[in-house]
């Protein structure tokens, strides 16, 4: 009795897989016809309208989970208006992106920081006839988050915070502090510092500024791992924010986006300018556009200036890249790959992004990259 | 059960006879198929890890057995996995603590107390337990159990601190502690080793149990005459079961724990890690080298648990003999 029920649920199994590989079978089938069939002005819709669709295809990527979001927001778009193409991007961190892309299982790589010496040789078994470059996609702004019941436009600079998350200054109405607010109604509470638990390249870029500007107070070398002494410590930027929100009297530093989603306080920062920057993608543009580009020919990997001085220029800024061989790309994917980096990199595609707490790369920087998109082969 | 060969029934024909042989012999090698599969699976991992350790230790700057820090990318690759035992082992060892009993008694209201039309479906929701996801778990840790359980901590601070132990030194903290985690860590055990319990006591020959009322014992000494020894290896290899999880629970951890590279005694203080916890957190940014540090990491791991259960074996087989288990 019992084998036979076995016997028979075995059945029904095999005859259900069997269903469901024809169905995905025919599946594959009708994608096919619509790769075929869609062309560059196919869709609806404004922003659909602007977008030019490539032969269409499966675009694997991976990497960085600070672009997630905004992959995200383009994939969408892209995709309603090239149903043809299909965009599948795994986070996974930085590091795992890369990996893979120099494996050759992925035909674009998000990443936190630009490609390693080591890296771009080892691309170039992936790329072959070419190597791998760094294009600067979404930009990022590092909000100094801050939960002080009566402080509102609280005032840091690069001294401070090194000070701050390396438990030098452990009470909130430290006189280094007040110094920079002035009249503020700073509590005697002692300050709770947070960061990363995992290693990530919002880290990368807070101690990367940290090192730069804060005059020697940070005394680590600047990296994806944690290395400042005490404070506690989170799983993410939404559990630093999670944290920031519970507790009163803590600090911590995330993404604009998770800043604004939990609706915490962001502390403007004291650069010598005139007067303090505050933490609004209008600045980080400012910042952007004064990059320099540290990678030669079609690399153009950014050096951002973390100890600047100008007017309205907010310093604790990140990119994150998307990484592409230059010559060498996945023949049958090429298309598709120009296609929607050429949608990711223009107004609107940066625009689409800005509404999503990342920062739209100024234009002169997004016309650079848009000059190296069409020579990608 | 019975080790004496099978008696053939005097009504079976030839027939059904050789049958049987031939789904003897296909059953017996499926089974040793079976058997030999899964010790290839353990050489192959283990071989895995040890071969991607090797890498790893080979360039480590540090001692891997004492360092604390885990710095496997930076240009002087400094890691070991002196942080990472510790909480590894103290956070199971208190899950175990407060799990174990906690399940024994559950497991013998279910079995001996309660009244057959509660115990079935209060045996059910139990073992629901062990269904919950443990990002649930981690979700559930980090966001009810952190702020609930601050006034048990800060009261163990104040009347049990003089032990060293319990006592808080980071004024003001969550208790995002290695604490906080064995006791989320003891939730999610407790299914595992309460339904292997629960099925050990109810094997308890009737007769013994009877015996022992007939001698005039009530039901408290007859558990503890007839129930809690017969059980008594049960016990073990399912707390050894959920020790295995508890060692190697990953993201209710990481979740829940104040992650940092310190070693302190004050299991109050936020801070510590555990292994699988850092290998979850940090493998997402690991450059290849970083990886097959955390590969040296998950091999200790997997050393830890072996001997841990090679010891629970060794207990077991010790005291198979006077509970009664081998009859």
């Amino acid at each position: 009795m019992k084998l036979q029920r076995n016997g028979r649920t075995k059945a029904l199994a095999i005859g259900a897989m069997a269903l469901v590989s024809s169905l995905s079978l025919a599946a594959c089938g009708s994608d096919n016809n619509t790769t075929t069939s869609t062309t560059a002005s196919g869709g609806a819709g404004a922003s659909a309208a602007q977008i030019a669709c490539g032969k269409g295809g499966q675009l694997l990527a991976a990497g960085s989970t600070a672009q997630n979001n905004a992959i995200d927001v383009w994939k969408n778009a892209y995709g309603s208006a090239c149903s043809g193409t299909t965009i599948t991007y795994g986070g996974g961190g930085s590091g795992a992106g890369v990996q893979q892309f120099n494996q050759g299982k992925i035909s674009f790589a998000g990443s936190d920081s630009s490609l390693k010496p080591a890296e771009v040789e080892a691309s170039k078994a992936v790329c072959k006839t070419g190597q791998g470059i760094d294009l600067p996609m979404v930009g990022g702004l590092i909000s100094i988050v801050y939960n002080v019941d009566n402080v509102d436009n609280l005032v840091l600079d690069g001294p401070t915070l090194a000070k701050i998350f390396d438990s030098q200054i452990t009470k909130w109405n430290a006189p280094e502090i007040a110094k920079l607010n002035p009249g503020a109604n700073l509590p005697d509470a002692d300050i709770r510092a947070f960061h990363r638990s995992d290693d990530s390249g919002t880290t990368d870029n807070l101690t990367k500024y940290l090192s730069k500007a804060s005059a020697g107070a940070w005394s680590y070398p600047s990296g994806k791992t944690w290395a400042g002494k005490g404070g506690q410590s989170a799983n993410g930027s939404p559990g630093l924010a999670a944290q920031v929100k519970q507790n009163k009297n803590s600090i911590s530093y995330v993404e604009l986006s998770y800043a604004q989603s939990n609706s915490l306080k962001s502390a403007a920062i004291n650069t010598g300018a005139s007067k303090p920057v505050e933490a609004t993608t209008a600045n980080a543009a400012n910042t952007f556009a004064k990059a320099k580009i540290s990678g030669t020919g079609n690399d153009l990997a950014l050096t951002l200036d973390y100890a600047t001085k100008d007017e309205g220029s907010y310093p604790l800024v990140l990119v994150t890249y998307e990484i592409v061989c230059d010559k060498g790309n996945k023949a049958d994917t090429l298309d598709a790959l120009k296609s929607f980096l050429t949608y990711t990199i223009s107004d609107n595609g940066q625009q689409a992004i800005g509404t999503k707490g990342y920062v739209p790369l100024p234009k002169e920087l997004a016309s650079k990259v848009q000059a190296v998109i069409p020579t990608l082969a | 059960m019975t080790s004496s060969p099978p008696a053939v029934p005097p009504g079976r024909d030839r027939r059904s006879r050789r049958d049987s042989r031939v789904g003897d012999k296909i059953f017996f090698n499926l089974t040793r198929g079976s058997g030999i599969l899964l010790l290839v699976i353990m050489a192959a991992i283990a071989g895995f890890l040890a071969y991607r350790s090797g890498l790893a230790l080979s360039k480590d700057e540090g001692n891997f057995l004492t360092t604390f820090e885990w710095t496997p990318d930076a240009p002087k690759p400094v890691f070991g996995i002196a942080v990472l035992a510790f909480g590894t082992i103290v956070s199971a060892v208190i899950a175990m603590a407060i799990a174990v009993p906690v399940a024994i008694g559950v497991a013998l209201f279910i079995s001996h107390y309660a009244p057959r039309k509660i115990a079935q479906p209060f045996a059910y929701l139990v073992d629901l337990l062990a269904a919950v996801p443990s990002i649930v778990y981690g979700l559930w840790g980090a966001l009810f159990l952190v702020p609930h359980i601050n006034g048990l901590t800060s009261w163990m601070d104040q009347y049990l601190g003089w032990t060293y132990v319990f006592s808080q030194t980071v004024p003001g903290a969550t208790p995002r502690n290695l604490f906080t985690v064995g006791i989320l860590l003891a939730i999610m055990v407790l299914p595992i080793i309460t339904a292997v319990t629960r099925e050990v006591f109810r094997q308890v020959p009737r007769m013994h149990e009877e015996a022992a009322l007939a001698l005039g014992a009530t039901r408290w000494e007859m558990i503890r005459t007839a129930v809690l020894p017969f059980g008594r290896p049960g016990i073990i290899s399912a707390s050894m079961l959920g020790l295995g999880r508890a060692l190697g629970e990953t993201i209710a951890v990481a979740t829940v724990l104040s992650a940092n590279s310190v070693l302190s005694l004050h299991i109050l203080d936020p801070g510590g890690g555990t292994f699988a916890q850092n290998i979850a957190l940090k493998f997402g940014e690991a450059q290849p080298f970083g990886r097959d540090a955390l590969m040296a990491s998950g091999l200790v791991l997997f050393v830890i648990t072996l001997v841990v259960n090679g010891a629970a074996r060794l207990i077991i087989a010790r005291r198979k003999e006077y509970s009664g288990a081998a009859a």
